[in-house]
């Protein structure tokens, strides 16, 4: 289970459409519970395959140090990271697969389609390492404070 | 010095986040790491002891990667190792 709040869950599916056609990627900083992945932070990153934006995506060492070092001020850990899929589904690919290499960690990916964020899914990586480790589908659960209960409605949860 | 461990490798420290070790270079300070955590030394090398691909070791802000002395580089006490992973992927 993957638990963020409407506003983080939001943010995320926004920047795919800022990016949009080009991928968003960023990283979710919280603390890995009996329950799964509780995110407190989202932090956009840039996106450094210049060669190839529309469908891949890089974070620079550099900028993850930073934002590792970030998460130790705020008492808190790297629990995940999103990317958006501009034109294809909310499915994890071959590649994100082959260079997925934090183990309990959630891989959120949103599908964008002409600009609109539509079904954004989360990845939990299993395993002890890169011989055995597994993608499996993790339920998200957004949590809404009372006004967004009467006000709004997440898209694009499976 | 200290050496940060990421999210992932941390069931091969006993939980710990951080781990402080002695050493006069990276490479030493890297010994001495995954001698007290011989679990973790195959999931930052390959068979043939050279560092992963995906795994990438910065001392302060600099990749060690692209130091002249690499893991020969010095460091002092106050110096900090970062170990992470890659990030990356698309559809």
């Amino acid at each position: 289970m993957l638990k963020l709040s409407f506003a983080h869950y939001e943010a995320l599916r926004a920047h795919g459409e800022e990016t949009y056609p080009h991928e968003c990627c960023g990283v979710l900083l919280g603390s890995s519970t009996a329950a799964g992945n509780e995110v407190r932070e989202v932090i956009a990153a840039g996106n450094t395959r210049i060669d190839s934006l529309h469908n891949r995506y890089n974070i620079a060492s550099e900028e993850l140090v930073m934002i590792q070092r970030q998460a130790r001020k705020l008492s808190l850990d790297i629990v995940g990271f999103y990317h958006s899929h501009p034109d294809h589904p909310a499915m994890w690919s071959p590649t994100d697969f082959a260079e997925a290499h934090w183990i309990g960690c959630s891989y959120v990916i949103t599908s964008v389609e002409k600009g609109a964020a539509k079904v954004t899914n989360s990845f939990l990586l299993t395993g002890t390492g890169e011989e055995d480790k597994q993608f499996i589908d993790e339920p998200v659960e957004i949590e809404m404070n009372q006004q967004e209960i009467a006000t709004q409605q997440p898209r694009g949860t499976a | 010095m200290n050496i940060h461990i990421p999210t992932p490798l941390r069931a091969y420290t006993g939980g710990e986040p951080t781990v402080s070790v002695p050493g006069a270079t990276v490479g030493e300070a890297l010994e001495q790491l995954t001698g007290a955590y011989p679990a973790l030394r195959q999931h930052l090398y390959t068979g043939d002891g050279k560092l992963r691909s995906f795994v990438n070791i910065y001392l302060n802000d600099d990749d060690i990667r692209y130091l002249p002395a690499k893991d020969a580089t010095p460091a002092k006490e106050s110096d900090e190792l970062t170990i992470i992973p890659s990030i990356a992927g698309g559809d």
